[in-house]
């Protein structure tokens, strides 16, 4: 057998210039490798980046005009579609944030039910995002076994809610419903089969030699400027800072469960892999507490101005059929004034901005999605780098199309 | 933040702040427009208030209030795990505050939406240009003032200066040779 001939006698000329004059490529808006519709106008040295420009909106749907139209109870539907693959934290969020413009406290069941159900978003929000990214770099089986995992908690949560995606499961001081009875067992259940997908994908993903290659040193942004770019969630906890609002600003019932805020410290997309691996185990430790800790009690406060009353009393009483009548025309009189709330949604800091000129709609509600300022950040993370180190980079930001868009 | 940081950053800028309050636990001072990036950078380099990121820039619209807009700041720090809320009021003939992003690059893009949206100039914005919308929709749809079901003229079709696809029919596509890319191409040299 002949030996193969190096490459530099292959071309001889391997380091002339071959390209004096840049390329501009569109990458986008349907890319089969970048889940979400973005389009990034790439301007191209050869296969290195040199300017990275991208153009969202492409899902705008004027969630915040049609906030303004609707009344408090009716953004719920318009929330689930936000993040749609964690829609029970949007939910929660937002729900969190009209309870304290009402400056009403949710009971304690509730806010224990809020943790756990939020937490099972998490993790499916996790398992989507390390499995697309996986199947974006070729490996089509992780994918499925992610989905799988997914999928079990998704069968979960429609037992609960309903609904699989479009879930609305949240309600102005308290839940839609209670959990169902036997949901402690049905979680006994799957916890095991969650954990095998997770050693599966670990299996075939974290000491993956060619998945390394892709993520590890990749996409890196320093501390200093994730923070200037308002990075927050698992793309900042991967740079060193260990900033989890779930610790620093307990909300529900996170300041009465034991769990820990996993930080890397390179800031690449390896360590933002790694720490949403470990996120999930997390996950899995706060909900084992709240079902453990799971006080009884009713799931919506006692506030008759802001609860339904109870059907048969709309029936059968006159009092219940006024209240009733006016909570749904007229909507929840919420108090005149601001509020900025915000919780630890799968992907980072999500606010709303909430303000209120006493009547049953909103006059603004803003919200502010985590991945519209990591997406404001990611030519700082490729400018310089491949082309090829778009596709990791773009899935560990984990950019949701319904969330930034809006 | 205690009330009493919220009173020294008062005592400080006596004549740039027009009011502080701290409801419902977001201590809020409302900021001259003409003062905004001198108390910005000292919120952000002084060491008791250290805000190191900028959460959130958004805009309230109030319509039939005067002044009708208010441009509206979230900060946060990440070493003391503070937060504080900015407002900037400003009116509809005069809506043009000075860019922040050269003290927080999350106002890049944030500043790009609220110009977007409310149609605010941000000063000194190195970028400043639609992201939500296309370039050539006419209004600002998150006004008050701008109807929920108003539409859109039509447009022409976007001619780009340089576009990907139809450099790659001129070049490869068409039988006409690519231009001479001067001296030390690599077709001039093999």
């Amino acid at each position: 057998m002949n030996q193969p001939r190096s490459l530099d006698a292959m071309h001889p000329d391997a380091n002339a210039p071959k390209h004096e004059e840049v390329m501009v490529l569109n990458m986008g808006p349907s890319h089969p490798s970048m889940h979400g519709t973005v389009r990034m106008v790439l301007t191209l040295d050869g296969e290195t980046i040199v300017k990275c420009d991208p153009e969202i909106g492409y899902l705008h749907r004027g969630f915040e005009k049609q906030c303004e139209n609707a009344t408090w109870t009716q953004v719920f539907p318009y929330t689930d579609r936000l993040n749609y693959v964690s829609p029970l934290l949007n939910n929660f969020g937002y729900a969190l944030a009209v309870e304290k413009l009402l400056g009403i406290k949710t009971t304690d069941r509730c806010d224990y039910i809020r943790t756990l159900m939020g937490e099972l978003s998490r993790i499916s929000d996790h398992l989507t995002a390390l499995g697309a990214g996986a199947l974006e770099l070729g490996a089509m089986s992780a994918f499925l076994y992610a989905i799988e995992g997914r999928d079990l908690l998704y069968d979960l949560i429609e037992e609960v809610t309903g609904a699989r995606l479009t879930v609305s499961y949240a309600r102005v001081g308290g839940l839609k419903h209670d959990l169902t009875e036997d949901f402690s067992e049905r979680w006994a259940s799957i916890e095991p089969r969650i954990y095998d997908v997770l050693r599966k994908l670990d299996q075939l993903g974290t000491k993956n030699r060619v998945f390394m290659d892709r993520m590890q040193g990749t996409g890196v942004i320093s501390q200093a400027d994730a923070i200037s770019y308002g990075f927050t969630g698992p793309s900042l906890r991967s740079t060193g800072v260990a900033h989890d609002i779930r610790k620093d600003h307990p909300y529900f019932a996170y300041d009465r469960v034991d769990f820990e805020v996993p930080v890397g410290s390179r800031g690449d997309n390896y360590d933002r892999y790694l720490v949403r691996f470990a996120e999930m185990e997390q996950s899995i430790r706060i909900i084992r507490q709240c079902l453990r800790d799971l006080p009884a009690g009713p799931i919506m406060v006692d506030a008759p101005h802001v609860v339904m009353p109870e059907k048969a009393d709309v029936y059968n009483s006159i009092e219940a059929m006024i209240n009733h009548f006016k909570l749904v025309f007229e909507g929840i009189q919420v108090p005149a004034g601001e509020v900025y709330s915000f919780t630890e949604a799968a992907n980072g800091e999500l606010g709303f901005y909430l303000v209120s000129n006493g009547t049953g709609r909103p006059w603004r509600v803003r919200v502010r999605p985590p991945c519209f300022y990591l997406m404001g950040g990611i030519d700082r993370m490729v400018e310089g780098a491949m082309l090829s180190d778009i596709i990791p980079t773009f899935d560990t930001i984990n950019m949701i199309g319904g969330e930034i868009d809006r | 933040m205690s009330k009493k940081a919220l009173q020294a950053v008062q005592k400080k800028f006596k004549a740039r702040i027009l009011d502080t309050h701290d409801r419902l636990g977001n201590e809020t001072l409302v900021v001259h427009a003409d003062g905004l990036l001198e108390v910005c950078t000292w919120l952000r380099d002084d060491d008791k208030m250290a805000f190191d990121m900028l959460s959130d820039i958004t805009a309230v619209d109030y319509l039939n209030r005067s002044p009708r807009f208010e441009v509206v700041y979230h900060l946060y720090s990440t070493r003391l795990k503070h937060r504080l809320r900015l407002r900037v009021p400003l009116e509809l003939d005069g809506l043009r505050v000075a860019s922040v992003s050269g003290l927080w690059k999350s106002a890049l893009w944030g500043e790009r939406e609220v110009y977007d949206m409310f149609g605010v100039d941000f000063a000194g914005h190195p970028d400043l240009r639609r992201i939500l919308m296309y370039e050539e929709f006419v209004g600002h749809p998150l006004r008050r003032d701008y109807p929920i079901q108003q539409s859109q003229p039509r447009m022409d079709l976007r001619r780009t200066e340089r576009d990907a696809v139809e450099e790659y029919r001129y070049y490869y596509l068409s039988n006409t040779a690519p231009p001479r890319l001067g001296e030390g191409h690599v077709g001039e040299d093999a």
